[in-house]
């Protein structure tokens, strides 16, 4: 099965904080992988590193290799506004945008410059249904999204992003604003989605990690730990320290 | 020991009273104006020229003139105005040379008026050679009005969720494609209310008018005429004793449309608001 991200010795700087260090991953196509560690360990910086959000960032000095489908997109001219479309992510807050249902899924095609109308609303569709909410949302494309319960907003957010056909999805604690049902729900949709994407989500939530990933990597302090199959993760964790994390004996 | 309910109760009233007091003065400037005003303002009044240099007859050229005047103020200022606030806020990093402007533009707006007609009077009236005319006094109201446009957009445009610009870079748009999508939209109810602010300014403005657009009675035929505003037309007649009657009544014109102004765009805010969520 081919590799479709692999990270090579990164190293991320703030300014002098050394908040990645010589991290190593391999993300195997169509797998759901979980980050999990305690608070400040660089998960979200390591997630921002794919898709070269970090960029943003004033201060923020890389080196190392991210391959995407064998191409590093930090040096091979690979074009950042390419990458980002190849490579989503969903936020910890549902934000979406102050607009209607519709143009809130349509944003990317907007910004994409697709000027078919029927096109538009045709992935609009599929996106929506894909996230689950077509159903539910069908009749009220054109009300504002900020009137959606949170939940909805968050599944609105991957039909967003389901909508420029990404290939890799980030997740960034897509789950911690939700209860326990809506999360159940996001989770469903993962685990339909890995077929056709690939998915790398950063959680708290040791359960949700175990249930729906099949990698899992364990971030200390800028380090990867382990990077192994969820169930070698979960069962017989190599590392001292991994161990003690998913045992609740850390801290 | 005094008691925390009972301050809180003194609190409230002092508050309540400010409250009322700040009212009762605004009530009884734009009632002392009408009750003078209202009467003498009829159809007959706003529509036709004024006669012996304003002792009878209407205003019309000076609504003219004040409708002109500020329009194209604020078309000329608006666009330098937010494309600098886009600018400072979204394309450069906090910095010294940013510091610098914003202190810049807050000097600006702290300068008195008067200069700013001395200002334009020497350069574009007679430097340039534009003479009395809308052009240099539209230029001038632009310059004395861009300070605060600058700020309040800048605000505006701050006061954006983050969140907002994180998702749109992390569907592939440009900073240009996230400004004009995300941050303009979501900012502009903010800048509006700045730009409705400036309005209220130049419609008011005397001495900046006086320098640079002159004073001249006539319907203006170009950019390149002379003309009167309300707000000048209402100054002259005070000063000059010509009529107090014609200048409460132009007092009152001048009040109504401001409070009109206010009025409209407060509508415009709310259905623009009430459409985006609604
Ligand atoms: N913009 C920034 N500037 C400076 N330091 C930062 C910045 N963002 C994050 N850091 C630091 O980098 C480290 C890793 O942060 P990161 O947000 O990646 O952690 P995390 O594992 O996602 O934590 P959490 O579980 O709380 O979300 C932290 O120590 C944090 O203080
Ligand atoms: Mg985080």
């Amino acid at each position: 099965m081919a590799d479709k991200i692999e990270i090579r010795n990164l190293n991320l700087f703030y300014d002098k904080f050394h908040a990645l260090k010589s991290v190593n991953m391999v993300v195997r196509d169509k797998n759901i992988i979980a980050l999990i560690g305690p608070s400040g360990c660089g998960k979200s910086t390591l997630l921002r590193s794919i898709n070269r959000m970090n960029d943003l960032i004033d201060g923020v000095r890389i080196n190392g290799e991210v391959l995407l489908d064998g191409r590093d997109i930090y040096n091979s001219g690979l074009d950042i506004y390419k990458l980002r479309k190849r490579v989503g992510m969903v936020f910890q807050r549902p934000n979406s945008f102050a607009k209607s249902i519709f143009e809130n899924v349509a944003f990317g095609l907007r910004v994409a410059r697709l000027a078919n109308k029927k096109k538009i609303s045709e992935i609009v569709e599929t996106s929506l249904r894909t996230a689950g909410l077509w159903d539910d949302l069908k009749d009220k494309l054109g009300t504002s999204a900020l009137e959606l319960p949170l939940y909805h907003q968050q599944r609105l957010c991957i039909a967003r992003l389901l909508a420029v056909e990404p290939e890799v999805i980030l997740m960034d604690e897509p789950c911690s604003t939700l209860d326990p049902i809506a999360t159940m729900k996001i989770e469903e949709m993962m685990i339909e989605l890995k077929k056709k994407f690939n998915i790398i989500i950063v959680t708290h939530n040791m359960q949700q990690a175990a249930r729906v990933s099949d990698q899992c990597g364990y971030m200390l302090l800028g380090d990867m730990v382990e990077f192994n199959k969820t169930s070698e993760i979960f069962t017989n964790p190599r590392d001292k320290r991994t161990q003690d994390y998913i045992t609740g004996r850390f801290g | 020991m005094i008691n925390p309910r009972f301050t809180q109760v003194i609190a409230v009233l002092l508050l309540a009273l400010a409250t009322l007091f700040t009212l009762a003065i605004l009530v009884f400037i734009i009632g002392f104006i009408l009750s003078k005003g209202l009467a003498h303002v009829d159809i007959d009044f706003i529509l036709s020229n004024p006669e012996d240099m304003g002792r009878a007859g209407g205003i019309y050229p000076t609504i003219i003139g004040t409708l002109i005047l500020s329009t194209l103020s604020i078309l000329i200022a608006a666009p330098f105005g937010i494309g600098t606030a886009v600018f400072l806020t979204e394309y450069t990093r906090e910095s010294r040379v940013t510091r610098i402007i914003r202190f810049g533009a807050d000097c600006l707006a702290g300068i008195p008026s008067i200069i700013f007609g001395l200002f334009g009077f020497i350069f574009f009236v007679t430097t340039l050679g534009m003479s009395w005319s809308i052009l240099s006094g539209s230029l001038t109201l632009a310059f004395m009005i861009l300070p605060t446009i600058i700020r309040t957009s800048e605000e505006a445009i701050k006061s954006v969720p983050y969140a907002y610009r994180d998702v749109s870079f992390s569907l592939g748009a440009t900073l240009w494609q996230t400004v004009r999508k995300v941050v303009l939209p979501n900012a502009l109810p903010g800048i509006l209310t700045g730009i409705m602010l400036s309005l209220g300014r130049s419609i008011g403005e005397t001495a900046v008018v006086i320098f640079t657009a002159g004073s001249s009675l006539r319907t203006p035929q170009s950019l390149f005429d002379s003309i009167r505003t309300m707000s000048v037309h209402f100054y002259i007649l005070a000063r000059e004793g010509l009529s107090n009657e014609k200048a409460y009544a132009t007092a009152t014109v001048l009040i109504i449309s401001i409070l009109a102004i206010n009025l409209i765009s407060y509508w415009l805010m709310i259905r623009f608001i009430s459409k985006r969520s609604g």
